[in-house]
């Protein structure tokens, strides 16, 4: 017999989790209660319920399994809010249990009384009021189920007080299985379409494989790279999908879209077959839709058949995980023995991309007396941690030179906020990340604005030891906005300049941790180095770049997808 | 394009709000809204007319049938069915008045189904079209209050929709 306290912490159990983020007060202290009697689900207290949902974000994308947060109802759900929609924007599977007021009361402004599940309602694959505690161990399951299955995203569980109070008791049994009749996810795309799919693909010229964090999510990276080779295609990913293609192969283009890369964008815009896979053509990538690679058939792939036709009409669209989809592909082609690509044009097709890569699209000028630039730093970052580092990113600038800049051979290494773009993201789904992989190299590359969104957590990342390099690139600046503001509103920079930044490194120091300050290009490998020799710190290493920096390659405004700035002065 | 949806969903607190929330967040427009319970008491029934292009339409029933709490749905304009709408409708029945309106009533199929010495209560169940000629017939000085159902429909033949 359990109070409904106990069934949550013992659903958890059951559910193999292994951490929870969280943070207490009234309308949680039952399950705290129960939480402080055992020790296989670990509680890690952060100091922010943001950076709760965050953390559990980060744990989830480094490992694929659901992240699981909890929080007190009222300010303590409402803080939680962001992180939620910033998980679900990037389909995050992550369970959010929340308190909630004694359920006589609720309805009565009651204090810390907010309506979490009418709050969340947009944000949230799916979400539960539990309104006898016996039906806890069933709606923990399916929050679960619901969460990482189909295309993953948050799963709201609000539990009233009084349903955890610990003298009301229960037998308790965990589901084995799921049984909701109206929901389930797909498990096989149509093999009929598949087929034509392939069919395209082998009569194909010019072809692109555009691979979004949908690969990631559907742990089909290895059919994806599979695929990319037997039929020597090019492969760009979105920003969500880098690491679904290995970074540092040949067929890479760099990634797509907004800052993507030039030859990227230019295979695409000229490119007669599209598969997009696990992508969703979202405006970050197709610049104008109507102007969006005319002479393209599309080939989409997606769990979500909602995702499919929504931004850009598909040719030939098909439902499932891409997994499964790549694999039936690959059978396929396997089945035909010889391959049976159009070899001469993929060799002039190529030939063309090669043309498109001296262009040098990422490229920056330094200046020996000048100050540093933000490219550089991130080229230093993959030098010093030999391109095998998690690298967890904020939002700006600072996000786009790291997806540029570093490689990323291997899935669930990047890990940002891309839908959503929440500042604030990056520390708090660093620690995340640590605690999944407690013995990897984790950095998070930031700005001093978005660092300062989430702050607070270098007191958590003290309590619990984890050694996250936090790489600040400092432009004194709210760089992204101020580009914008130079591009398009005549280089009035309306609040867009950081004023009063604080001593980060006497900041860490007073957190306990090392700081340090880079000025000089030639102190940045050697500071770098002593960083992240110190294996078992945090080091906050505050680095001073080139304020008027601009990230290039970008698209132009309403344009397609070949419509690029590449420098201040120079577009297509 | 007029599209009449007609969903099965769980009948539970919030599935509600569910629907009616997709349609604000993502901007797609509900014209009637009619919701019960079935014969089935687990199960609720939805219908909806809205409008929209072909893509709007494919993507509004491909979000309804995300909602977890959504276990079928129908778009019955897709195939020959039948609509219904109940209006219930003050007028003014005075002097002369009196008779026109009766055969009015009468010429429409409706029932007057409560009377004062100035006022008929007329009941009338048709397509929104017919009760829309009805309102212009009646003329809209005469009329003092009308309250609609929505709209209710039914596939026509031997499709149903059930688990
Ligand atoms: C929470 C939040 N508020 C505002 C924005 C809008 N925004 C996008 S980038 C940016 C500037 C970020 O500055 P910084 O972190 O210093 O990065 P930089 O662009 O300078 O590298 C802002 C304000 C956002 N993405 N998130
Ligand atoms: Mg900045």
């Amino acid at each position: 017999m359990l109070s409904g306290a106990e069934m949550v912490v013992r659903a958890l159990q059951d559910e193999g989790v292994e951490y929870i983020f969280g943070y207490p007060g009234g309308a949680v202290l039952h399950i705290y209660d129960a939480l402080f009697q055992q020790d296989t689900v670990n509680h890690i207290l952060v100091r922010h319920e943001q950076a709760a949902t965050h953390a559990a974000d980060g744990y989830a994308r480094s490992t694929g399994k659901p992240g699981v947060v909890l929080v007190t109802s009222g300010p303590g759900a409402t803080n939680a809010i962001t992180g939620i929609a910033t998980a679900f924007m990037d389909s995050i599977p992550m369970v959010v249990l929340s308190g909630q007021v004694r359920s006589d009361w609720i309805g009565d402004d009651a204090f810390q009384e907010t309506d979490m599940v009418g709050l969340s309602r947009p944000i949230v694959k799916h979400s539960f009021m539990v309104r006898d505690p016996r039906q806890i161990p069933d709606m923990i399951k399916k929050a679960f189920y619901i969460a990482s299955t189909g295309r993953p995203g948050p799963v709201l569980v609000d539990i009233p007080k009084d349903h955890t109070a610990p003298h009301n008791t229960f037998p308790y049994e965990y589901p084995k299985k799921v049984k909701m009749r109206s929901y389930a996810p797909v498990t096989r795309g149509h093999s009929g379409q598949i087929r034509k799919a392939v069919d395209e693909l082998l009569k194909a010229k010019r072809p692109v494989i555009y691979a979004g964090g949908g690969v990631i999510q559907g742990e089909a990276s290895e059919a994806l790279t599979a695929l990319a080779r037997k039929l020597n295609f090019p492969v760009t990913n979105t920003l969500m999908g880098l690491g679904a293609y290995p970074g540092t192969d040949e067929q890479f283009l760099g990634m797509l879209g907004m800052h993507g890369t030039y030859e990227a964008n230019m295979a695409m815009h000229n490119a007669d077959v599209i598969l997009a896979a696990g992508a969703r053509l979202d405006d970050r990538v197709t610049n104008n839709t109507k102007k969006f690679c005319p002479g393209a058939k599309i080939v989409h792939i997606d769990i979500d058949p909602a995702s499919i036709s929504k931004n850009v009409a598909a040719h030939i669209p098909i439902v499932g995980p891409v997994g499964q989809v790549l694999d039936e592909m690959l059978a396929m082609l396997d089945e035909q023995g010889s391959v049976g690509t159009d070899t001469k044009s993929l060799e002039r097709w190529w030939q063309e991309i090669a043309g498109w890569r001296e262009v040098h699209g990422l490229r920056f000028e330094t200046n020996e007396q000048g100050p540093m630039k933000p490219q550089q730093v991130v080229q230093a970052l993959y030098k010093a941690t030999k391109g095998d580092a998690y690298i967890t990113s904020d939002v700006g600038q600072h996000q786009m030179f790291a997806a540029q800049y570093y490689l990323y051979d291997r899935p669930r290494r990047w890990i940002n906020s891309g839908g959503l773009g929440t500042m604030g993201f990056g520390l708090p789904a660093a620690m995340g990340v640590q605690f999944a992989h407690p013995d990897a190299v984790v950095a998070c590359v930031t700005g001093e604005g978005s660092i300062q969104m989430n702050i607070q957590e270098l007191s958590t990342c003290l309590q619990y030891g984890l050694p996250i390099k936090i790489i600040n690139i400092n432009n004194q600046a709210l760089g992204m906005v101020r580009q914008w503001q130079d591009m398009q509103y005549g280089g009035r920079h309306s609040q867009s300049y950081m004023e009063s930044l604080p001593d980060f490194v006497k900041l860490a120091e007073s957190y306990g941790h090392v700081g340090m300050m880079v000025e000089k290009i030639e102190d940045l490998d050697s500071a770098m180095e002593e960083a992240f020799a110190l294996k078992d710190r945090l080091v906050f290493m505050d680095i001073y770049v080139d304020p008027t920096e601009h990230v290039y390659p970008m698209h132009i405004a309403d344009g397609s997808m070949r419509d690029m700035w590449l420098s201040k002065t120079e577009r297509t | 394009m007029r599209r009449i949806i007609s969903i099965l969903m769980e009948n539970e607190p919030g599935a509600l709000s569910r629907v009616v929330g997709l349609f604000s967040q993502r901007g797609y427009n509900i014209e009637t809204l009619t919701v019960a319970p079935t014969e089935d008491e687990t199960l609720s029934r939805l219908t909806m007319t809205t409008t929209g292009d072909e893509k709007k339409i494919e993507q509004i029933t491909k979000h309804l049938n995300k909602l977890i709490e959504v276990v079928k749905l129908v778009d019955l304009t897709e195939g020959a069915h039948i609509e219904r709408e109940i209006m219930l409708m003050k007028v003014k029945a005075t002097g002369a008045q009196r008779a026109e309106v009766k055969r009015t009533v009468d010429i429409f199929r409706g029932q007057i189904v409560d009377v004062t010495a100035t006022v008929y209560t007329v009941q009338l169940t048709g397509t929104t079209d017919k009760l829309e000629a009805f309102i212009a017939a009646i003329g809209e000085t005469q009329v003092l209050e009308v309250v609609r159902s929505g709209v209710s429909g039914i596939s026509r033949g031997e499709k149903v929709l059930s688990l």
